[in-house]
């Protein structure tokens, strides 16, 4: 038995494995271990032994992921004091705080792993670690929010639903828990769309322009084609990802082609139709150039998102300092 | 660019020297007749405001009846690793499980 921490004990958890593997040297039963807990459908948990560049891989999956929900109250949050009803305010603002909630929750997960939740911060609002590149479009009307519930929810749920079997405990137990409350964020989203097209005609203008705004950068949420996504097989072999990202996305169009015949809008792309023999809808090609762009950092909002988010930060530093130096004088009058 | 280092200077004392806040691992009773599980972890400044935080943070939808914070810095942990002899002393004591005796089927209730 040792002293340390339990599973978040992030810092100790990295100096515990280096110690574990200086105590057995013999790095290639650690790693057969490793290698056959992966094999058998087990999970990898904070303190077992795993190879640097999984740790790593991890870490940047994770944060990235982190850093996404949390920039990603920004474009809905925009519409929070100019939502049509109380009802709908209610609903977003119960949204926007779930994504809070989820970038916590993944930040908790990065954490075991040995990562450090300031560190992470600061690598997001200095650019050094990215979000995905979808929160780098802007929301321009009410629509847009319908839109993203129904898309870029729907996708991020194509995506997740998967990483729920991730071989890192942490990080799958934390997915299981978003997964469940996407649900809600993406039916909203649709329900929103659905009274909207059943408004004016002016109001349903706005959802098809929302829809073809928001269709291709959907597309892009699934990352690179897998002829251009090296890493791909590596993270399969460890299970940290189990569908290639051209797989997810095929699933997607499929999945949302009929919803978006139910609803009555067109998405835009005039390649789109319905193969017989492959059993999928076919669509068109993705504006790589577009992507990597944005990824560049040359999207509509890339600066404005980091702005924001550094000026929260910065503008919280008191309180964070506050509660602190309370908590301080507390234990010093306890004591 | 941040004032994290005066931050960190007020809880230096605590256990977790680089972040402002040191970290609280929750756990949660999700309804009556059932044990605490543990469910994550958050920061927060003192085991108040890890309660309201877990309480935002891990209950939204009625997920509990119940919280418990503690310091993650305060658990005494063994190693989660299989192979750990730690856990070897119940290994081999098969003659502990029911199904270690054999009993005729002609004896009823038991």
């Amino acid at each position: 038995m040792t002293g340390v921490t339990a599973e978040s004990g992030g810092r100790a958890t990295g100096t515990d494995a280096a110690a574990a593997g200086e105590a057995r040297p013999d790095l290639g039963a650690l790693e057969r271990y490793f290698e056959d807990t992966i094999g058998s459908e087990r999970r990898i948990e904070p303190r077992d032994w795993m190879p640097d560049a999984y740790r790593k891989t991890m870490i940047r999956q994770i944060a990235q992921h982190a850093h996404s929900e949390i920039i990603g109250m920004q474009p809905e949050g925009n519409w929070v004091t100019r939502a049509p009803s109380l009802r709908r305010k209610a609903i977003l603002l119960a949204k926007v705080q779930d994504e809070a909630g989820h970038g916590l929750y993944l930040y908790s997960a990065a954490e075991t792993l040995g990562a450090d939740r300031e560190d992470l911060t600061n690598r997001l609002i200095t650019g050094q670690q990215k979000y995905s590149s979808i929160f780098n479009y802007p929301t321009l009307t009410f629509a847009d929010v319908g839109v993203i519930g129904w898309l870029v929810d729907g996708a991020a749920i194509c995506n997740q639903v998967p990483l729920c079997r991730s071989s890192y405990g942490p990080y799958a137990r934390a997915m299981i828990r978003i997964c469940k409350e996407e649900s809600f964020h993406q039916r909203q989203g649709y329900e929103l769309l659905l009274t909207m097209m059943r408004g004016t005609a002016a109001q349903r203008e706005m959802v098809q322009d929302a829809t073809n705004r928001w269709w291709w950068p959907s597309l892009m949420m699934f990352g690179p084609p897998d002829s251009e996504s090296p890493n791909t097989e590596q993270s399969m072999r460890w299970r940290i990802k189990r569908h290639t990202n051209d797989e997810l996305r095929q699933r997607f169009v499929d999945m949302t082609v009929p919803q978006a015949e139910a609803l009555g809008v067109t998405l835009p792309d005039p390649q789109l139709r319905w193969n017989e023999a492959r059993g999928h809808y076919d669509f068109g090609e993705v504006d790589w150039a577009e992507f990597k762009r944005v990824i560049a950092g040359n999207g509509p909002c890339n600066a404005q998102r980091i702005v924001n988010r550094r000026a929260a930060h910065d503008g919280g530093a008191w309180v964070r300092e506050a509660a602190a130096a309370h908590a301080a004088k507390r234990k010093e009058a306890a004591a | 660019m941040t004032n994290e280092q005066s931050e960190g200077n007020v809880a230096a004392s605590a256990s977790q020297p680089r972040s402002g806040w040191p970290l609280f691992e929750v756990f949660l009773r999700s309804k009556r007749g059932l044990n605490h599980v543990h469910v994550g972890s958050l920061h927060a400044a003192d085991p108040q405001m890890a309660l309201r935080h877990a309480r935002d943070l891990y209950t939204r939808r009625n997920e509990g009846v119940s919280i418990w914070v503690v310091q993650a810095a305060d658990i005494t942990a063994s190693s989660p690793d299989e192979k750990d002899p730690f856990f070897a002393p119940s290994g081999d004591k098969v003659y502990r499980h029911p199904t270690f005796y054999e009993i005729p089927d002609s004896v009823p209730h038991i």
